[in-house]
């Protein structure tokens, strides 16, 4: 495995074998000193065009954890950002003797793009709204450690919100589904991408409806722009039919978990602070995401997968 | 150029006749049809088709203002060895061709390259802005006839419908890029299941769709000629085919990426695949044949769309629209099989010829008395698209690697050769 | 390191009998070398010196019994120094329940070959804790050290080829020799 770029490149076995991967890892980050020589001399580069520090720190601590070395490189708005000289840039840096990059960036398709301009690995930190499957790597996984099942037959997962212009969604939903579980997207009409007749996922536009089912449910991010772009008529129009509230955390089984990959728009898609709900998991997101990424990364540049021949 | 030039055992297609025949030229003019001609220069056309010379509507020479992707001589280069002796130049140019000014120096440039009639298109709008009309009048006595705002449509119903009435009354046809700027904003690719996936915006069917339906209506009512652009989908193909029956004055163009090539290519992220308006299904590339054969469409048009590599090797949102076609539009309509070979050379070089107004030399019959600007292809000539061989300045072709059928063997411009043997001379 | 055997050709080099005789006698010299069982623990290398450590803990707990002795296992995969070399393939995971600092760690391995898995294990330790004294104890010793790394308890020294494979379980150890040379 060369490149971890979308969680339908993974597949099934690549998602699998990543989550289990993942497990030697948390017990690593248990130790009192959490540090394994595994990527030893190898350079992890972090190209970062949006910003994101969370995820950037989590995946250069996964680096250092490796014992690997990192390089940052933030590119904010210059030049660079409009993909004028990304090829040079990506270039160059290969030359200083990179063997990864993880890129995050707005514009859909750069780490497939940028894979013919060097011969290092690249880990897709969110392309547009593409693909970010490190973080339906992180979700899969605390689902399961929450659960404790391998794999998520019979399980009724809702993703709630922005589905089209999510990234986040596009991977989990292609995770969760090749996990086994029954995904059901809730958004209004004007929110969910123009045709999800071929996914393997059903549709509602109303929250209420389902939520007393599901036995996880994921909440997505609604960023402000979206009212004024006219994909919603006000915020607060929002919140009263897709997001949570107080009534609906008490709706969920007892058991189901909540969960959201931050950041969050508070009093939008979340009118109750998550620290009240019982059953959410949204800090063992964060918590997992240094795991991960180590085991993303260890696949990539340590396991020997892409040495000349066989793993 | 008094030196006998003899085109020798080629079938030659006209509208009423298709034989194999030598054809003669002396001073620029065709002087004779008949078996064993003799002649001071002779060019072997066995096995190939002598038909007159392609006539493309929608050209983009970059020049003057983008003169890093293409120049009026490099394009007409590049349209010599695809055939064509005369091309329609595109005014989306910087400055834009709304002045008599432009005008005559984009036709002066193509006089000087001496390889193909250069023929500038002025815009509907000053600036092609589409707020106010460019002063149609003085274009036209500029030599101008055929007027469009292409790279946009005119968005605005009001100004559309007056800019019809002011043509009218001038004998110029208006040639519309339909797109309706609002539902296409930020779009990448067609909208479909693979935008879905993608996370990309979506160029609906419906943005084409609406603006031919407007401007049908349009036409209706103001009695002016409308040539439609790029044809795209399958309703705009089934409007223009209600428009036609109903008598108006209509004629449209469909390029030759949007006869061979899908929606699904943009999930490679190559911007080569990206263009406007965009690749689309299956399903309207049959019904884009379907208005071939029926005549629903009446010419080929390649949209040739010069980008420097640079802009090509940008994300796909940032990278601009646009891939070439002069050099390979033979060989992909010809590939894709879609009609019969008169039928290519009715929509490569007669039909095109006749909405561009410029008929009486191009566009004609091969016969004794017509000027000499002529097309000598080899129809089953398979070949590959080799990027370090192309004549345009860029190499922005989804062709490359692909094997196309039919190639041009020569070209014939006012009586000079202008390619032998797939060369140009020039 | 152990492989199973997989030609007919084995030899048995320790029967059953033999392996629980020898777990016994490592078990007695372990508690009388560290002069009884005050923090001694052990702890049992993935994969193959995982059943042994518990076994000879085990055989502690009976000799000594006022006591139990910590028993933990770790995985050196990811403390290997050939990691960029050949293909690396994770055994279980680690799991050292207890605190080992200031502990005398007795590593346990089944067969002890160029000593570079031990180096990985002590390395590995050091994410854990500082321990006092780290002691070595090996089923069988089979020679071509690659490494200054020498055991304190051996069941059995057994000459091998380079190419030879050795399984040691509790129900014996065979070795089985190979056509390649597996240096």
């Amino acid at each position: 495995m060369k490149h971890l770029r979308s969680i339908d490149e993974l597949g099934v076995d690549g998602l699998v074998d990543l989550l289990q991967l993942t497990d030697h890892m948390a017990e690593i980050n248990q130790r009192p000193v959490p540090k394994v020589p595994a990527l030893r001399g190898r350079t992890v580069a972090s190209l970062f065009f949006e910003d994101s520090t969370r995820t950037r720190l989590s995946f250069e601590t996964a680096a250092k954890r490796l014992s690997a070395d990192t390089m940052t490189f933030n590119v904010s708005t210059s030049s660079v950002n409009k993909g004028e000289s990304l090829r040079d840039t990506v270039a160059t840096i290969t030359d200083m003797g990179v063997d990864a990059f993880v890129v995050r960036h707005k514009s859909v398709g750069i780490p497939w793009q940028i894979s013919q301009w060097t011969t290092a690995s690249i880990i897709n930190a969110g392309d547009g709204a593409h693909q970010h499957p490190t973080q339906a790597l992180v979700d899969c996984y605390t689902i399961r450690e929450a659960t404790h099942v391998q794999n998520f037959a019979g399980m009724k997962i809702a993703i709630v919100g922005d589905i089209k212009h999510s990234r986040v969604a596009r991977s989990n939903i292609q995770a969760f589904t090749l996990l086994g579980a029954s995904v059901v997207l809730v958004a209004p009409p004007t929110l969910l991408p123009p045709d999800v007749s071929h996914w393997p996922v059903t549709v509602s536009h109303q929250l209420d409806d389902i939520i007393g089912g599901v036995d996880v449910l994921y909440m997505l991010r609604l960023q402000s722009e979206r009212m004024a772009q006219g994909h919603v008529p006000t915020l607060r129009e929002y919140s009263e039919q897709y997001g949570l509230t107080q009534k609906r955390v008490q709706a969920l089984k007892s058991d189901a978990i909540v969960m959201h990959p931050g950041p969050m728009n508070r009093g939008v898609e979340m009118q109750i602070d998550p620290s009240d709900v019982k059953n959410s998991l949204i800090h063992r997101q964060v918590a997992n995401g240094v795991s991960v990424r180590m085991a993303v990364l260890f696949k990539l540049l340590g396991s020997g997968s892409n040495l000349g021949g066989q793993a | 150029m008094s030196k006998s030039l003899v085109i020798k055992g080629g079938t030659i297609v006209n509208r009423d006749s298709h034989a194999v025949g030598d054809v003669k030229i002396e001073n620029g003019r065709i002087v004779e049809i008949g078996k064993n001609l003799k002649g001071e220069m002779q060019l072997d056309a066995s096995g190939c088709i002598v038909s007159s010379g392609f006539v493309d509507l929608h050209a983009h020479l970059r020049e003057p203002g983008k003169e890093e992707a293409e120049t009026i001589e490099t394009g007409s280069r590049a349209g010599a060895l695809g055939g064509y002796t005369a091309l329609v130049a595109m005014p989306n140019t910087d400055p834009p061709q709304d002045s008599v000014a432009v005008i005559d120096f984009v036709r002066e440039q193509g006089k000087r390259a001496g390889l193909v009639d250069v023929v500038p298109s002025g815009c509907i709008t000053l600036g092609r802005q589409g707020e106010s009309l460019a002063p149609m009048a003085e274009l036209a006595s500029a030599g101008v006839t055929l007027l469009t705002d292409d790279g946009n449509g005119v968005q605005d119903a009001a100004l559309m419908r007056r800019a019809l009435e002011y043509a009218r009354g001038l004998g110029i046809t208006l040639a519309q890029h339909c797109e309706v700027a609002e539902l296409t904003k930020g779009a990448v690719m067609n909208e479909c299941s693979c935008c879905t996936d993608l996370g990309l915006p979506g160029w609906p069917s419906i943005a084409e769709e609406l603006m031919v339906f407007r401007d049908i209506e349009l036409v209706r009512i103001t009695g002016a000629s409308m040539h439609f652009l790029h044809l795209s989908t399958e309703r705009s193909v089934e409007l223009v085919r209600a428009a036609k029956r109903d008598g108006l004055p209509i004629t449209a163009e469909v390029t030759p990426h949007h006869l061979s090539l899908t929606q699904e290519l943009l999930a490679s992220y190559n911007p080569v695949y990206k263009v406007n308006p965009p690749l689309r299904s299956i399903a309207d590339i049959q019904a884009l044949k379907a208005g071939l054969r029926d005549g629903t469409i009446d010419a080929i048009a390649t949209d040739h769309a010069p980008h420097p590599r640079r802009d090509k090797e940008m994300s796909l949102d940032m990278a601009p629209p646009g891939m070439l076609g002069l050099e390979t539009a033979l060989g992909v309509v010809l590939a894709e099989g879609a009609c019969e070979i008169r039928d290519v050379v009715a929509l490569m070089s007669w039909n095109p010829a006749k909405i561009a107004r410029i008929d009486d030399e191009h566009g004609r019959d091969v016969v004794a008395g017509a000027n000499a600007n002529l097309c000598v292809f080899d129809p089953q000539l398979t070949w590959r698209v080799d990027p370090e061989r192309l004549a345009s300045k860029s190499i922005n072709t989804p062709y490359i690697g692909r094997t196309l059928r039919g190639r041009v063997r020569h070209t014939i411009f006012k009586g000079t050769p202008t390619v032998i043997d797939g060369q140009a001379q020039r | 390191m152990s492989k199973s055997a997989s030609s007919s050709t084995s030899r048995e080099a320790m029967t059953a009998a033999d392996v629980r005789r020898a777990i016994v006698r490592i078990a007695h010299e372990i508690v009388e070398r560290n002069h009884g069982v005050v923090g001694l623990a052990i702890v049992g290398l993935q994969r193959g010196g995982t059943w042994l450590g518990e076994e000879i803990a085990a055989q502690i707990n009976k000799i000594e019994s006022e006591v139990s002795v910590p028993v933990g296992a770790l995985d050196v995969s990811l403390h290997r120094d050939d990691i960029s070399l050949r293909p690396v393939s994770l055994g279980a995971i680690s799991n050292i329940p207890f605190d080992l600092s200031g502990a005398t760690v007795v590593l346990v391995d089944d067969v002890l070959y160029t000593g570079r898995t031990v180096r990985a294990a002590m390395e590995g330790l050091n994410n854990y804790g500082r321990p006092r004294a780290v002691q070595l104890a090996v089923l069988v010793d089979r020679g071509h050290r690659e490494l200054p790394i020498r055991p304190d308890f051996v069941g059995k020294n057994l000459p091998t080829h380079r190419g030879d494979d050795v399984s040691a379980t509790r129900d014996g150890v065979f070795v089985t020799p190979n056509s390649e040379d597996k240096s």
